[in-house]
């Protein structure tokens, strides 16, 4: 049943880019327990603009947890306290009344602030452009069916593409790593036979490009997995070290 | 204005392959020398973005969000069709094209429908190449599925996250051309208007929204990919972003809006709990595959689910419809949802609901074989509602979810203004009055790799452009014209915020303009709406400066358009006196309360040409012609 809670907001508030930030308080009233966080930041919203404020500058889109438009740092929590789950599907019936909550934005040297709890994101995108697709122009596709995919092969390959992209991998690694989200792109491609015949440029690239974005290496914190909502796991940096490893030994890519 | 859809002579079966023969081809060394702006990077614009610069144009692509993947096309759950007939169960291009001109009420052209059928094939097998994780049978080969409006399965899936899994395949094409240095990607930039040199699209403006300036970009030709603009209605199953500013302005420029009051609202939502509601949660129509739809027998029966038994539940779609039953196309879905809780047999706190119950299928496959299907739908809707659908009926009821209406086009996507074309959600052109489930993603990446590529490089070759650059008077008087409405927002300084404008012209629109309509009510509306708006002019608070990352400023210049595309709609609501598919006008209904069409006076596509602010719209004709299928009342009995 739904109730209402009265919380304390900390909240990053950033200009811009090359400003200091610092928190601020900020009273969040008769909270309905069946809001979304992001509802309750739009209540929040809400009343700083009719008191002249400015309102709290957040990133979201779809509100269904598949966008990866959202995304910030709750008690210390990529997309908050629930497993599995991105920010904006996370229910204030999670908070209790009295609670007080930090909110800050994904802190990684390749995610500079762009106001207050947004971010830049660019890199992931930079990441991509460096070999995650198949190189195969519209128009020359053979049928669909000529190609068949052993269903195991086909629900792993799913597994690592339901990435959203929303960074929370980075955000919560001590090191700034981004294997979990490349390791799942190069996964989902090496495990289909479409990705196999670039699978070594697409390794050895992705990867050069991660360490020329400034993100750090992986030293096995397991925080990623932990903290993504959609629970990636791990075992797609492990096959990413392998392709990796493969591409170096045997081809001559490097 | 004629308007003149330029859909080529010959058999139906044949119009595709002769017009691709007879548009004239722009030489491949020659494709470098033109520059294309594609405004949106969903399943239309980043298909188009990707397959133009492939082909060797130079492509300028545009989105709001910060990343081209981000698009609303990411959220689409379901699946998408294709005739490949891959289960033998007497599916082809022809009953494919038959089944979405019917679904769509037969208000859709039928050159148009069928080369959307015809290279649904092509679209799987693209996805496929690209490696899109389709869902496949134990023995390696492509699953399908059912969907509403059909009687085979032709739908092909990812899970439940099919919009996301094509959307990322396109993306990826999309991020190899980027890096080719084919494709300039701006993010993070609205398109503000379309600039028009001499008759001819030549460029946009856009506000960089993270540094709040405002850009001209030029080019040879204009692509809008902008997606629908349900969230007219505030509330919808839309991203927060989608809008209806790109397509509204250029109306203003000159495109006529062709159907607006065309809107799907989709049956299986997760209901409405609060004020404070942001958006509405779709719950995917391929559960209605396994799911049954009941209402308690009688009014006002407040019991728990599992407390009412079986002999006094009414299982209302079955009953009525046999043959179909509990997938009858959405629009019929939706109106006896409403029906039943007009009736007081609604469920929930609300009895703004119905039950949409799995318990049998659970017995007959097993959970396992349900998880498997829609494991990631059940656990969204109890994250939500905080219910457990393995063990309780799903609550659902109606929700905005497409808009069918858009910017008019021809056979070759092209507006009415030369060189603005249109595609995707965007565009008016193929479900009629009724989008079956699984046909818009179907259309997006048809438009977007296997019809605009074609059919820009005839409009490009048969046109001489005169040299210009964005110095051109027309982009600066342009930019202007943004500059000063931007300031004018901003310089209101009122009391009331934007969202809360939103939120009432979206309860006016859904009360009035919504499932079901009346003359009155619509009149009421339109002077709603234009109170509203003549308010939203004075009273409006925006916070902030335009020189900046400012949400509330974005969401007001949106407001602002909705504002007045919220009558367009109720005009043309108003002026269609049938009732067909989406459009329901309760003076117009057959006994068995179905929508009653009136083929001999409204077999046409009403599109609407702006004259000025506070101007009755003109309205223009462009008729039907049958000449393949027979208008027929729809019946999924
Ligand atoms: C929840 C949900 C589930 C769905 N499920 C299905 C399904 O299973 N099967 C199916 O066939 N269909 C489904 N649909 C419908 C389908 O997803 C959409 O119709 C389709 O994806 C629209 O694609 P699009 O490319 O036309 O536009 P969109 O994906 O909406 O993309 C619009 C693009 O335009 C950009 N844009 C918009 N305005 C501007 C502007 N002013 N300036 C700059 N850029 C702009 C946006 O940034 C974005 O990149 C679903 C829809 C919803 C809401
Ligand atoms: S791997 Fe997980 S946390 Fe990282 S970007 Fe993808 S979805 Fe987000
Ligand atoms: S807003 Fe899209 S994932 Fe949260």
């Amino acid at each position: 049943m739904s109730e209402t809670i009265n919380l304390t907001l900390r909240v990053w508030r950033q200009k811009g880019p090359r400003t200091q930030g610092s928190l601020e308080t900020y009273k969040a009233i008769d909270i309905s327990t069946d809001m979304s966080f992001l509802e309750m930041l739009d209540v929040v919203n809400e009343e700083l603009t009719v008191d002249g404020k400015e309102p709290i500058a957040f990133d979201h889109d779809c509100r269904e947890g598949i966008c990866g438009m959202c995304g910030v740092v709750v008690n210390g929590r990529s997309h908050g306290p629930e497993k599995g789950t991105t920010l904006c599907q996370l229910h204030m019936r999670h908070f209790s009344d009295g609670d007080t909550i930090f909110i800050e934005p994904w802190r990684s040297k390749a995610f500079p602030v762009i106001k207050d709890l947004a971010v830049d994101r660019g890199a992931f995108d930079t990441l991509i452009q460096a070999g995650g697709f198949v190189s195969v122009n519209a128009g020359g596709a053979q049928d669909a069916n000529c190609l068949p995919v052993p269903q195991e092969d086909a629900e792993k390959a799913m597994d690592a593409a339901a990435c959203i992209g929303c960074g929370a991998c980075v955000a919560s690694c001590p090191n700034a790593s981004a294997m979990l989200f490349v390791g799942a792109k190069v996964s989902q491609l090496a495990l289909l036979p479409q990705g196999k015949p670039e699978a070594a440029q697409r390794a050895l690239s992705m990867v050069r490009t991660m360490d020329e974005l400034g993100f750090g290496n992986c030293t096995n914190e397991r925080e990623c997995e932990a903290e993504c909502p959609k629970e990636i796991s791990i075992s797609n940096i492990a096959r990413l070290n392998r392709e990796y490893f493969k591409a170096g030994l045997f081809s001559s890519v490097m | 204005m004629e308007l003149d859809a330029k859909i080529p002579g010959g058999h139906l079966k044949d119009k595709w392959d002769r017009h691709r023969f007879e548009l004239k081809l722009v030489n491949p060394a020659n494709k470098r020398k033109f520059d294309i702006i594609v405004v949106g990077t969903g399943l239309a614009g980043g298909a188009a973005a990707a397959s133009l610069a492939e082909l060797g144009y130079n492509v300028k692509n545009f989105c709001i969000q910060d990343s081209p993947r981000r698009a609303h096309s990411i959220a689409a759950q379901g699946g998408i069709n294709a005739a490949k007939n891959y289960t033998n169960e007497g599916d082809s291009i022809w009953r494919l094209f038959y089944d979405t001109i019917k679904g769509g009420d037969f208000r859709a052209r039928e050159g148009n429908v069928y080369r959307l059928a015809q290279v649904s094939n092509n679209i799987i097998d693209q996805c496929v190449a690209q490696g899109v994780p389709f869902a496949r049978d134990y023995g390696g080969l492509l699953a399908n599925r059912s969907f509403g409006g059909s009687q085979v399965s032709r739908t092909f899936y990812a899970r439940g996250q099919t919009g996301q899994q094509l959307l990322l395949g396109a993306y990826s094409s999309l991020s190899r051309q980027i890096a080719a240095k084919k494709v300039e990607m701006f993010t993070r930039r609205e398109m503000l208007d379309v600039v028009i040199v001499d008759g001819q699209a030549r460029g946009i403006v856009v506000r960089n929204l993270v540094t709040g300036e405002l850009e001209c970009h030029e080019a040879h030709a204009v692509v809008l990919a902008t997606g629908g603009y349900g969230n007219v209605f505030f509330l919808s199953t839309n991203a927060m972003a989608s809008n209806v500013t790109a397509a509204y302005r250029a109306y203003k420029r000159g495109a006529l809006f062709a159907n607006p009051c065309f809107t799907q609202i989709h049956p299986t939502c997760i209901p409405v709990h609060g004020t404070y509601q942001s958006k509405l949660t779709l719950m995917s129509e391929s559960l209605r595959n396994d799911g049954r739809v009941w209402v308690p027998r009688d009014m006002g029966d407040k019991r728990q689910p599992h407390q009412i038994p079986e002999s006094e539940r009414d299982y209302y779609l079955e009953r009525k419809y046999p043959s179909f039953g509990n997938l009858v196309p959405r629009d019929v879905a939706s109106r006896n949802a409403k029906a039943q809780c007009d009736e007081g047999k609604g469920v929930g706190d609300t009895g703004l609901a119905v039950y949409l119950d799995f318990a049998d299928a659970i017995k007959r496959d097993g959970k396992d074989v349900i998880e498997k299907k829609y494991g990631n739908l059940f656990q969204m809707y109890e994250k939500i509602t905080a219910q457990d659908p393995y063990e309780t009926p799903m609550m659902i009821y109606p929700a905005v979810h497409y808009t069918m209406g858009g910017l008019w086009v021809d056979y070759n996507l092209m507006s009415t203004v030369d060189g603005l074309f249109v595609m995707g959600e965007a565009n008016f052109s193929d479900h009629g009055a009724n989008r079956l489930g699984a046909s818009a993603l179907m259309q997006g990446l048809a438009d977007g790799y296997f019809v605009i590529p074609y059919t820009i490089g005839g409009y490009i070759a048969g046109t001489s452009f005169p040299e210009i650059t964005t110095d051109h008077p027309a982009f600066k008087d342009t930019a202007k014209e943004v500059r000063e409405r931007t300031d004018k927002l901003l310089s209101i300084q009122g009391k009331r915020t934007v969202d809360d404008f939103h939120r009432e012209l979206g309860l006016t629109m859904w009360d009035y303009c919504g499932m079901g309509r009346k003359d009155e009510g619509l009149e009421k509306a339109k002077k709603k709406i234009q109170e509203l708006r003549g308010e939203f002019w004075e009273n409006v608070l925006v916070p902030g400066n335009d020189k900046d990352f400012n949400q509330s400023l974005e969401r007001a210049g949106r407001v602002a358009d909705f504002l007045e595309f919220g009558e367009l709609m109720v005009t043309d609501a108003l002026a269609r006196r049938e009732s067909c598919g989406g459009h329901f006008n309760e003076a117009y209904q057959t006994e068995e309360n179905e929508a009653q069409r009136d083929d001999e006076n409204f077999c046409h596509v009403a599109a609407w040409e702006y004259t000025g602010d506070d101007k009755e719209p003109e309205f223009h004709k462009e008729p039907l012609d049958f000449e393949n299928v027979e208008l027929t009342q729809r019946s999924y009995k």
